[in-house]
């Protein structure tokens, strides 16, 4: 299929999703800006900002053009100081608005944790419930074409860290629209963490509004013998690594967390408690990251259920390299997943 | 200029309320029942009273670490207030902030920061909040000389400038941040006075002068009502006391006794207090029967606080998110 701008979408592979009868298929970037075009309707104190939401490119398609629906008031371009802004966005919020402040990389968000994490975060809890801060803030991991070290971090560990933050990351463009949504209700600070090659992606969305609950998560794929959490854009190689080894005889469970902060600890426990194994595949780092939690939580609170030890799939503990081969040799996939898949249940 | 008398008995009854909240909290500090790090804005009353004296209970203040002036100024509750010092349930921020943390949405406080700049870009956005819910409401920011180095400081008033939103910079120079005097810090008068006027009407003012003040932050917060945008004023001042804690617990050397007895020697209250006596605008008699009527408000704060219960250790975790 072909958007507008003629690039090449892969439609999601026929996994399970919640849109029953729902046959519409849209892009990636269409169901993010349909979810912020429907919450700007319902709701005067929803507003977007952000470097060049207003721009021709609109935030990769999710902003694009909502200025000349909402006018420049309600979707505006921002001077690029991100710690400022996003105090400012603290502020806004506070005193009754719902912002929702987008950033085309993760990268930029490390300019901006003095607010989301001194402040932010910790608004609510500090001063005992009197005060709180419903506002969203949006950010795209950056992958490919010599992205490098400063414009494809996947920091969803860092985040993933911090108490008084909830952190989303959805994989198929009927979530990509409800997790917005959910998280524009909500009344706390919510960060959505993203991925360029979810926008390549075309899938089932219904025209309405809906929500996809925060803190539950998915089982895309059902399999008695291997859990596989997936995070982001590797439930998609998750799902066909799943498919590729499911003529030797081994079915692997999906399971989709789409929010990782709150985490659905029951669904991946239940999931594990069936197969006996686990395979976690993340795309940040190793060390200290999603792995490294979820991994913590099965062997903690699931350590009878094991047949055989955890495996991680993560990025190396590396700054991301420029050179195709090198980037190919630090990225995690379908085949790292495949491989992992036929191991543990060996 | 005259002044309304109502005005300057506001202006000399919040710097003494201020003042003597600040000498309670410090004779019974070593008692050790208030586990919190308190800075003392002793000597710097100024400031938060010739401010807020022309805010409306629904403007807004943003506050930091050094914070008690400007919630008392503001309106905020003097119970609840020291019962926060003492760790109660009762606090205004139920316990769970402490000294730095004061909050009263009821008197326009949303919460202070101790993160130094911290509440400068929050304090932005609450302006930007009014101007897109087309309120006549103001946007009060205090900092001090601390903040004034740090990044944000620049991005918010460039944003603020740019948005013409209706913001007050109150720079608060007490000259020191934490041992470091701010000629280790910034060369001479801070870079924002010279910015135009047009773009951002800048004035520096004796921070010990309650009608200087009071005189430069009215043109400001007039400014700002009517959507003409924001506006910076730095209110010179002085520390008195330490970095945190009670005078005993201020360390010696790194500033001279000599400038310490200079700038107590410039009181804003007392000279305020002389002033007011000599225009005839209060009788010895009134000053006395306020300082009754505030010395039995800060014993019924204190007699309230002390009795208060703790919070119970079972609602450890409650209010991380609002539900």
């Amino acid at each position: 299929m072909l958007t507008s701008e003629n690039k090449i979408m892969i439609h999601e592979p026929d996994f399970f999703r919640e849109c029953g009868a729902c046959k519409r298929v849209i892009g990636y970037p269409e169901a993010i800006r349909e979810a912020l075009q429907l919450a700007m309707q319902n709701d005067r104190r929803v507003f977007i900002m952000g470097q060049g939401v207003d721009d021709p490119y609109g935030m990769f398609g999710a902003t694009k053009d909502l200025h000349r629906e909402f006018g420049r008031e309600r979707v505006f371009d921002t001077p690029l100081s991100e710690g400022a802004l996003t105090g400012i966005s603290v502020g806004a919020a506070l005193a009754g608005m719902r912002p929702v402040y987008f950033h085309n990389r993760p990268d930029f968000l490390l300019l901006a944790m003095d607010q989301l994490v001194n402040h932010a975060a910790k608004w609510s809890y500090m001063f005992g419930g009197a005060v709180h801060v419903p506002m969203v803030v949006w950010a795209c991991i950056g992958r490919g074409w010599g992205s490098a070290a400063q414009h494809s971090q996947a920091l969803q560990g860092l985040f993933m860290h911090i108490p008084g933050l909830k952190l989303l990351m959805p994989s198929t463009c009927h979530d990509a629209k409800g997790l917005m949504l959910a998280a524009i209700d909500d009344e706390n600070p919510v960060l959505i963490i993203d991925h360029r090659l979810n926008f390549n992606t075309t899938g089932l969305v219904p025209s309405g509004p809906y929500t996809v609950p925060i803190g539950r998560g998915i089982v895309r794929r059902p399999g008695r013998d291997v859990t596989v959490v997936a995070v982001s854009h590797l439930v998609t190689d998750a799902f066909h690594a799943a498919q590729d080894v499911s003529s030797q005889g081994i079915e692997a469970e999906i399971i989709d967390p789409r929010t990782l902060r709150p985490l659905d600890e029951e669904l991946i426990l239940a999931s594990v408690a069936k197969t006996g194994r686990l395979i976690i595949a993340d795309c940040g780092w190793k060390t200290g990251g999603v792995t490294a939690e979820i991994g913590a939580l099965v062997a903690e609170k699931g350590f009878a259920y094991l047949k055989a030890p955890i495996m991680r799939l993560a990025s190396p503990d590396l700054p991301t390299p420029a050179a195709g081969n090198l980037e190919e040799a630090f990225y995690v996939g379908r085949n790292d997943i495949r491989k992992a898949m036929i191991e543990i249940v060996r | 200029m005259t002044y309304p008398k109502k005005v300057l008995h506001k202006l000399l009854f919040d710097m003494m309320l201020i003042r003597r909240v600040q000498l309670a909290i410090e004779s019974r500090y070593m008692d050790n029942e208030m586990k919190t790090p308190v800075h003392l804005c002793i000597g710097q009353e100024a400031v938060a009273a010739g401010v807020c004296a022309h805010l409306k209970k629904n403007d807004y203040i943003s506050s930091n670490h050094r914070g008690h002036g400007h919630y008392l100024a503001k309106g905020g509750n003097l119970k609840a207030l020291i019962a926060e010092l003492y760790g109660r349930e009762t606090g205004c921020s139920k316990g769970r902030g402490g000294s730095m943390h004061l909050v009263d949405t009821g008197a326009g406080h949303y919460g202070s920061s101790s993160i130094v700049g911290g509440g400068i870009p929050i304090g932005t956005g609450i302006g930007m909040a009014i101007k897109m819910q087309r309120q006549k409401r103001v946007s009060t920011v205090f900092f001090g000389d601390g903040a004034a180095d740090e990044g944000v400081l620049y991005e918010s008033i460039n944003f603020a400038v740019l948005k013409k939103l209706p913001v007050i910079f109150i720079l608060e120079n007490n000259q020191y941040s934490v041992c470091s005097h701010i000629s280790a810090r910034q060369t001479g008068n801070s870079i924002f006075h010279a910015l135009p006027a047009k773009m951002l009407p800048s004035k520096i003012v004796d921070g010990n002068d309650a009608l200087a003040v009071y005189d430069a932050s009215g043109k400001a917060v007039e400014r700002a009502r009517t959507g003409k945008g924001p506006s910076f004023i730095e209110c010179r001042t002085y520390r008195i006391r330490g970095h945190a804690g009670c005078a005993s617990q201020d360390v010696s050397g790194y500033r001279t006794a000599e400038e310490i007895s200079q700038w107590g020697k410039r009181c804003p209250i007392t000279s305020f207090q002389k002033m007011l006596l000599k225009k005839k605008m209060i009788t010895e008699n009134e000053i006395h029967k306020t300082e009754k009527k505030i010395n039995s408000r800060i014993q019924d704060a204190f007699d309230y606080a002390r009795q208060a219960a703790p919070p119970a250790p079972e609602t450890l975790s409650a209010n991380l998110f609002r539900e």
